[in-house]
């Protein structure tokens, strides 16, 4: 049996994870619904990122919002968003907003099976040019999606007067 | 591996910190663009364009090529194995949360034991 993390680009628009767990899925969603148990493995330690707050109301319709700093970065860096559907152990989906209209959403599924858990992440971007993009900007490597995110945003802040 | 992508994120963030640079991957994530459009698109001269494209290009974000007397822009990763190690990257970054998350799985499964509840199946 192999705990892999793997990743795949399904689709032009879409990157896929998935990454098995050893325990049911109510207590791998409890770890994600959980604010003070997701605080602490959002951010891996390797990163150099510091989580300066996080506020989840996690059910549908309600909001997240994630505050975090980067030594490299010049102010924190805010990411947030809404929670499309919530259903408890086997379901969330989530908008990223901070991106505008360039940002993916979020859906992430808990299978159950023999006592383990299938965790299955998808990042569904809202065309291929936000998803080459958003790879372009190369700022996700190390740190991660919300990161990915974030150069997504910026690359997409549309409209915005040229400083 | 790690090296390559602090190093390369680092140029990232420097990069990305400017509004017209931005405005210049958004630009080009639509459509390839000479100096000269990108000049004018952002009110700009021209050597004020060239040098953010010269940031762009040193951060790997941008390329750029050269045919006749027009320099034509492009983003930077188009090319497989550059995705092929943003993906490894953030398959890194997934594999990193998800080794954390497992810890607190098996603690979750250690405390339910110890709080002798009963099995539920």
């Amino acid at each position: 049996m192999t705990n892999d993390t793997v990743v795949e680009r399904k689709s032009e628009r879409e990157l896929v994870v998935t990454r098995t767990f050893n325990g049911p899925a109510r207590l791998v969603f409890e770890a994600w619904a959980r604010p003070e148990l997701f605080q602490r493995w959002w951010v891996p330690k390797s990163s150099c990122v510091t989580m300066l707050s996080c506020e989840m109301d996690i059910r549908t319709g309600g909001t997240y919002r994630i505050v975090m700093s980067h030594p490299s970065a010049p102010q924190p860096m805010a990411f947030f968003g809404r929670y499309l559907e919530v259903t408890p152990h086997s379901r969330i989906v989530w908008t990223n907003d901070e991106g505008g209209e360039g940002g993916p959403v979020t859906t992430v599924t808990f299978e159950e099976r023999g006592g383990q858990t299938l965790v299955t992440l998808r990042d569904l971007y809202p065309s291929k040019e936000a998803l080459d993009a958003a790879i372009a900007s190369g700022a996700t490597s190390g740190f991660g999606e919300q990161f990915a995110q974030l150069a997504g945003l910026l690359v997409s802040l549309e409209g915005q007067p040229p400083g | 591996m790690v090296q390559y992508v602090t190093a390369r994120l680092d140029a990232s963030f420097a990069a990305l910190s400017d509004a017209t640079r931005r405005g210049v991957l958004e630009q080009l994530g639509r459509a390839d663009a000479s100096i000269t459009d990108l000049a004018e698109k952002f009110h700009m001269t021209l050597t004020g364009m060239k040098k953010h494209v010269g940031v762009l290009e040193q951060a790997g974000l941008v390329t750029t090529q050269k045919v006749g007397r027009v320099r034509t822009c492009k983003l930077g990763l188009r090319r497989l194995e550059e995705e092929t190690a943003w993906i490894e990257a953030y398959r890194q970054l997934w594999a990193c949360r998800f080794d954390e998350l497992d810890t607190i799985v098996e603690e979750l499964k250690r405390q339910e034991k110890a709080g002798g509840r009963k099995k539920r199946r």
